[in-house]
């Protein structure tokens, strides 16, 4: 075999994979696909593991990407190989393309066998209750194959996505149900000690049982590659990366990844604003220190000395709208708000839907965001009428309130959407505001081709403020940072 | 050329050899980073061994080790090299007294030669005869800017001195830079190197670490602070705790003379292992039920 016909398919392979990656949205470079090629040719394949990571260290800089990295991965490189192909019956009018493999591979696996197929629903969920409660591999595995076969109702060549065969899977397994078993089991045989170590078992359950979803999970993916192909299937699994995800539309999970994003975000805020009063030299002679330093040069001038600008603190205040529209960015902007509060001595925060109240001390020495964010919602007094967003109210309540606060050094950042329940806009007080402020910014978490339809007046106040940005993921967060100074 | 490392395998079991336990990830990453000649760029939350890597991969290869410690304010004359200008102002004045002062190019040839030359860290590294294993620690504090001092050692293993010429390396040092990912570092650094990421190592690896690092632990003690451990950094912290917060309290439990860990012990020691007061209230939190909680206010 010479090396051109060894190394080909595999670099075939790597070229769609990196396609694919750059598909995904994963910056790959030039130089990092030159030395994926060459990494490959130090791992083995067959050593998956270590070829997966392999190929990470040289292609993905960056954890955040890891998760589609992974799938992709998986996609790819994983579901390659003999164990992952299909065999006869598994698919009941399948086409011949992909039941390629004759061996028959009964007794590789227990549960697999002919004779299994005719398991009941019970049988099934004991077979499970035993995978779960011994931590048996193959035997979830098994399992994992049985369940999605009986329950998913895959179909080739029918245009669903993944997350669908896997709600239609777990919703027949009961895996709550499994979980009460199995702590129930521990209870009876007097083997749980204490609270604590109930705790640990049940840690260790919900562990094994995450593990049993991926397997399903992996399963309904094996699946459908073999039904679709390689590339139409990444295609269909491609999920948005962190800095991409919508705040707007955000599910927990990618909530909990946005939020350790922030604090490298405003600690870039503050550097940023640090450095430029640092580097900022221009100050007017100061004639004194020029004339004392002159003395080393015999009474001559050489070396003239300039007072240093005097170090402004910058001031920060935000407005943001917790009204129901923005709920999902509203939660974020208390998390942003929280992480300013933590670089800046000298930040204010105030929420408004209908009325407007001053939340800076709910932030202020408070180790435990999730517990601040509980009193600003529940404490703060922001409703005036009928809790539905009027931006005009608020603003003017601000005015009236805070107003006198506001100074050159103050920057005011407002964040909201700007739908306003046909209230009126009162962006005369934006305009008395804009005049003491620094800056005035205003931070949309809408799309720009929502702006101004319906109840939405975002133009009326954008003339106004010194900036209006579309921030609807990390990326225009952190874009929007970068301009700021 | 020769390589360092056999196979992944070996990588593996020689980290192990001098106490640190590495997964697939972290020793297919350093056979790479010797193959390909390439630096690595480790990352990840404070306190899983990222710098303790650098030192154990050293101590396996019998290398040196050589640290660059990062901070704001960093610059050539300190990661690079310096002329030692008061031996240089020395050697002026001694040619100045004698009467057979030679010429000025002669004299600049002389001044500006290795022997005025200071060596800080980078250039030591690729100027070592003996094998090297250069630590970059924490790159991140560096100004963004500071950071293309870096470029050319990391690419080619040169250092150009101006008065001097290109110094290649003599061997190609085998690089680690850590960072604990307090800014985004720039695009042309991440390009040169490889990336290992470390997080918090799972149940498994836990266990044998600290089994490995705490000889006089039993292994069912052992087990059970990996899984209290595991279980507190599921929870929503301010600052989860890390590997070697786990030694220390496998350390004390141990010393405390505790076989078994009940609610009362984790209670009582969790301070080990979480270091913000809200943190530990969350946790004890956890671990007790409310009538525990109760009884104990009463």
């Amino acid at each position: 075999m010479t090396s051109e016909t060894k190394h080909s398919p595999l670099l075939e392979l790597l070229n769609g994979f990196i396609v694919e990656l750059r598909g995904a949205g994963l910056p790959v470079s030039l130089t990092e696909n030159l030395d994926a090629v060459e990494a490959v040719k130090h791992i083995p394949i067959e050593d998956r593991e270590t070829f997966k990571y392999a190929l990470a260290a040289t292609l993905v800089k960056n954890h955040a990407h890891w998760r589609a990295f992974e799938t992709v991965f998986e996609v790819y490189f994983s579901l390659r190989g003999q164990e992952y192909e299909l065999q006869d019956g598994e698919w009941d009018d399948s086409d011949a393309d992909f039941e390629m493999s004759d061996e028959s591979q009964n007794g590789q696996m227990p549960g697999q066998g002919g004779g299994q197929e005719g398991l009941t629903q019970e049988q099934l969920a004991e077979m499970l209750f035993k995978a779960l409660s011994k931590m048996d591999q193959n035997l979830m595995r098994a399992v994992a194959r049985q369940s999605v076969q009986r329950f998913a109702g895959m179909e080739p060549g029918r245009p669903v996505g993944g997350t669908y065969y896997l709600y239609r899977t777990l919703r027949n397994l009961d895996l709550d149900g499994v979980l009460q078993r199995l702590l129930e089991q521990d209870i009876k045989s007097k083997e749980v000690s204490d609270f604590l170590d109930e705790r640990l078992r049940k840690d260790e359950y919900e562990h094994r049982i995450e593990q049993f979803k991926k397997e399903i999970e992996a399963e309904i993916r094996r699946r459908l590659v073999a039904d679709r192909g390689v590339e139409a299937m990444a295609k269909t699994l491609r999920k948005p990366l962190p800095e991409d995800v919508d705040f707007m539309h955000a599910s927990r999970e990618e909530m909990v990844s946005l939020r350790r994003a922030i604090w490298p975000l405003t600690r870039k805020l503050a550097v940023r604003l640090a450095r430029k009063r640092r580097h900022g030299r221009k100050g007017p002679l100061d004639f004194r220190r020029t004339v004392r330093h002159s003395l080393s040069y015999g009474g001559v001038p050489a070396e003239p000395k300039f007072k240093y600008p005097k170090p402004s603190k910058p001031e920060i205040m935000v407005i943001a709208d917790i009204s129901g529209s923005v709920a999902a960015f509203a939660r974020f902007t208390l998390h942003l708000v929280y992480a300013l509060n933590n670089q800046f001595s000298k930040v204010r925060s105030f929420v408004f839907i209908d009325g407007l109240d001053e939340v800076t001390d709910f932030f202020e020495g408070v180790d435990d965001i999730t517990e601040a964010i509980h009193r600003v919602n529940t404490e703060a007094d922001v409703i005036w009428v009928d809790g539905h967003s009027d931006y005009g109210h608020a603003f003017e309540v601000f005015d009236e309130r805070y107003g006198k606060d506001v100074g050159p050094k103050t920057t005011v950042m407002i964040l909201g959407d700007a739908r306003n329940n046909y209230h009126a806009s009162q962006s005369w007080v934006i305009k008395e505001i804009e005049d003491k402020a620094r800056k005035v910014f205003w931070l949309n978490p809408e799309p720009r081709s929502y702006w101004d339809t319906g109840d939405s007046i975002v133009s009326e106040y954008s003339d106004i403020c010194d900036g209006v940005f579309e921030v609807r993921n990390l990326k225009q967060l952190e874009a929007f940072v970068e301009n700021l100074v | 050329m020769s390589y360092r490392f056999e196979n992944v395998q070996t990588v593996q079991e020689d980290l192990s050899k001098v106490e640190y336990l590495a997964d697939d990830g972290i020793a297919g990453v350093v056979y790479l980073a010797d193959r390909l000649q390439k630096p690595i760029l480790v990352e990840g939350p404070a306190g899983t061994g990222k710098t303790q890597l650098a030192k154990s991969v050293a101590e396996m290869t019998g290398s040196r080790l050589i640290r660059l410690q990062c901070y704001e304010g960093l610059d050539e004359s300190k990661a690079l090299y310096e002329w030692n200008y008061k031996k240089q102002l020395l050697r002026i004045q001694a040619e100045r007294n004698s009467d057979d002062s030679g010429s000025w190019e002669d004299l600049e040839e002389d001044i500006f030669s290795d022997e005025f030359l200071l060596t800080r860290p980078l250039l030591e590294a690729i100027r070592s005869e003996e094998p090297v294993v250069l630590l970059i620690d924490e790159v991140d504090r560096v100004e963004i800017e500071t950071e293309a001092l870096l470029l050319e050692i990391l690419s080619d293993y040169q250092v150009s001195i101006p008065e001097l010429g290109t110094v290649e390396a003599r061997q190609i040092p085998l690089v680690f830079l850590t960072s604990n990912n307090t800014r985004e570092l720039s695009e042309a650094l991440k390009r040169r190197c490889l990336f290992l990421h470390i997080d918090y190592p799972d149940l498994e690896r836990e266990r044998e670490i600290i089994l490995t690092k705490v000889p006089d632990i039993n292994e069912n003690l052992g087990d059970q602070i990996a899984r209290v451990v595991r279980t507190i950094r599921d929870l929503e912290l301010k600052k989860a705790p890390s590997v070697s917060e786990t030694l220390d309290w496998a350390r004390t439990l141990v010393h405390l003379g505790v076989e078994h860990i009940d609610a009362k012990t984790a209670t009582e020691t969790v301070n080990i292992l979480l270091k913000y007061r809200s943190d530990i209230e969350k946790a004890v939190k956890e671990f007790s039920t409310d009538e525990q909680l109760n009884s104990e206010e009463e």
